[in-house]
């Protein structure tokens, strides 16, 4: 039994695609612990599994084999629905791509999952212009994502992501499509959110934003392994210009 | 989350894309129009058909005793009928092919000896003169009302009020020639003679009547009319085989379905623009969806359910219809008021037919809207989410 302390237990966790006929193991035998407040990151190259690991942590997708314990509730036997609304209430997403809704601003998009949990819009609103204050953009909230620079537009997600008091924070490759500054400028406020106490789990293939973080792993070839000093010069150098 | 949200959402939704919305309504608004206009005009164009074949007196009323060896009606006897049930009014009629002469010329017509309810019974007038009446028929005078055929055929002239014609060797003044009415069908009034029916009686040497017309109250009183003309005719006879009685609603039913056919024709024409209207609806819908599945993707990552994306497609797929149903119901208004001017008819919209189009337009809309929408929104967050 988990402890109380653990918000991600996951055990031998598998997931095979097969593309034609020949069947990829993405993810082989994984086991993983995240215990609350953590700042744990995941680094390892492109390719090697990274974002499908986050996509099961994150509930967006399911594993085919493995035991996997989100704040202690199995969640691997879960309804669409009952996946949706947990991942409405635990997991606040950060993705590469930012993921906003174009045709929406940036108060819109902020408010989103509160309206999905059925918050009166007003209210709604009120704490999606809270949480854009907090990441830094109170005088953009009109705007839409088109209207905004990258590093605007991931403060964005991070406000939506906020914005219902996950649990725990995802983030895939956050900074992977920011200029280093703005990259900086996410960090700082990741690390700001750790120091507030959230959880807080980084994937990323670049050892010097992995070095931030407090807790790490790698993962190489869909292994996840302990973190040890010499391993992650070799996936930096396998990382090519494209991630995932 | 309210339905007031869902509504608010489609509604940003549909204003965020203009186009697309646009041409979602192209199709509906194309379909309801054609089709509440085509129809208007059909029902239109049949309407005035029937209606100018009531005019012609679609009350008239025909009967005739086809039998020898039945009793005779008299006269008086007849006109019982008058005002009995829905019959308003009777006119006996004997009738003749005669030579008729005047002014050097000869001419073969018919002559028809009747009473002065005829002319209201056939709905004829008199252009020039006047009918005879109950003094000419009391006292058998020798006067005739003529039509246009015989007036120009032997005076050269429809202008012969005062003149006289020989008939079987009697002379008949001329106080009256009718209408003309143009019409060419066998027994034309254009080609008669009409005298008074006691005149007809002693020039004929005839005193029975074996034919008579009447007319019915109304229009929707014909068949009650003929009911009890058959009643009188069969007491009479007591033989069913021996009399008839027909009626100008055979002819009327005959235009009316040819006129149902032309409204059949054009709903026809109609609902199959309305079908192309549909199939558009459909291509829009399906290409915005599959355009949209990233967008489902994402609403279901930060935790929108199945429930919700439907909901927000259909409400925006009602929307989209119902809009476009009432611009294209306004446009057919407009079309059929422009028609009405232009065919000088009055024409107007049948509720039931805008109803039915905008029914299935927002059917349409709503299928092709939703089954895709249901489909994007079964996928795993993760596979929408990839989606390009
Ligand atoms: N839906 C999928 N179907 C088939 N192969 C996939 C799918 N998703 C990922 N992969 C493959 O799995 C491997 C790992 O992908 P991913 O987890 O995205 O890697 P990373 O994020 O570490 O770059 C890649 O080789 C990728 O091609
Ligand atoms: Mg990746």
């Amino acid at each position: 039994m988990p402890e109380d302390n653990e918000m991600i237990t996951m055990r031998n966790i598998s997931k095979t695609y097969v593309i034609g006929e020949e069947p990829l193991h993405v993810l082989k035998d994984v086991s993983l612990c995240v215990e609350r407040s953590d700042f744990l990151a995941i680094i390892g190259p492109s390719g090697s599994g990274k974002s499908t690991l986050m996509n099961i942590i994150g509930c967006l997708d399911t594993p085919d084999e493995g035991e996997y314990l989100l704040d202690g509730q199995d969640v691997t036997t879960r309804s669409d629905n009952e996946l949706s609304a947990i991942r409405n209430r635990k997991i606040g997403f950060i993705f590469q791509q930012f993921n906003l809704l174009g045709k929406l601003s940036a108060l819109d998009n902020a408010a989103l999952p509160l309206i999905y949990q059925g918050v009166l819009p007003r209210e709604a609103k009120k704490r999606a212009a809270e949480a854009l204050e907090k990441v830094g953009l109170a005088d953009r909230m009109k705007h839409r994502p088109n209207e905004l620079s990258g590093g605007q537009q991931q403060r964005v997600a991070i406000a939506r992501a906020l914005i219902t008091n996950p649990a725990l924070l995802l983030a895939d490759e956050p900074t992977g499509n920011l200029d280093s500054k703005s990259g900086r400028e996410i960090m700082g406020i990741l690390h700001g959110l750790h120091a507030a106490g959230n959880t807080i789990v980084l994937i990323t293939h670049d050892e010097k934003i992995a070095s931030e973080a407090p807790k790490r792993v790698l993962i190489r070839d869909g292994v996840v392994t302990p973190y040890s000093d010499e391993e992650p010069k070799d996936a930096t150098k396998k990382e090519g210009g494209v991630t995932a | 989350m309210s339905i007031f949200q869902a509504i608010r959402m489609a509604l940003v939704s549909i204003l965020s894309s203009k186009m697309r919305s646009f041409l979602t309504m192209l199709g509906i608004i194309i379909g309801v129009t054609s089709v509440t206009m085509l129809v208007s005009i059909a029902q239109g164009t049949s309407q005035s058909v029937t209606s100018k074949i009531s005019d012609m007196g679609s009350t008239l009323l025909t009967c005739r005793i086809t039998s020898d060896d039945v009793p005779d009606i008299k006269l008086d006897d007849l006109m019982t009928l008058e005002g009995k049930g829905s019959v308003s009014l009777v006119a006996p009629m004997l009738s003749s092919s005669v030579t008729a002469k005047g002014n050097d010329e000869t001419y073969s017509t018919t002559i028809q000896g009747t009473t002065p309810e005829y002319l209201e019974i056939e709905g004829l007038s008199v252009a020039d003169g006047r009918f005879f009446n109950e003094v000419d028929q009391e006292y058998k005078n020798y006067v005739c009302v003529i039509g246009t055929d015989v007036a120009e055929n032997l005076f050269s002239t429809r202008n012969c009020v005062g003149n006289s014609i020989e008939v079987s060797g009697k002379k008949f003044l001329i106080i009256g020639v009718l209408t003309y009415s143009g019409s060419d069908t066998s027994g034309s009034k254009d080609d008669c003679i009409i005298i008074p029916f006691t005149t007809a009686q002693r020039l004929l040497k005839e005193s029975d009547i074996t034919q008579f017309y009447a007319s019915a109250t109304s229009s929707g009183t014909v068949d009650a009319a003929q009911q009890t003309l058959e009643a009188y005719l069969y007491d009479l006879t007591a033989d069913e085989d021996s009399y008839s009685v027909y009626s100008e609603t055979e002819v009327l039913d005959t235009m009316s379905s040819v006129t149902n056919t032309l409204s059949l024709m054009l709903g026809g024409i109609a609902s199959i623009s309305l079908l192309v209207g549909g199939i558009g609806i459909m291509n829009i819908m399906l290409v915005s969806v599959s355009e949209r599945t990233r967008e489902i993707g994402i609403r279901k990552s930060i935790g929108a359910k199945k429930r919700n994306i439907l909901t927000q497609f259909l409400v925006e797929a009602l929307t989209l219809s119902v809009i476009g149903g009432l611009i294209g119901l306004i446009l057919g208004k407009i079309g059929i008021v422009a028609a009405a001017i232009l065919m000088d008819s009055e024409l107007s919209m049948s509720i039931p037919v805008a109803l039915a189009a905008m029914g299935f337009s927002v059917v349409i809309g709503i299928v092709f809207g939703l089954y895709p929408a249901s489909k994007a929104a079964r996928l795993k967050p993760i596979e929408a989410l990839r989606y390009e």
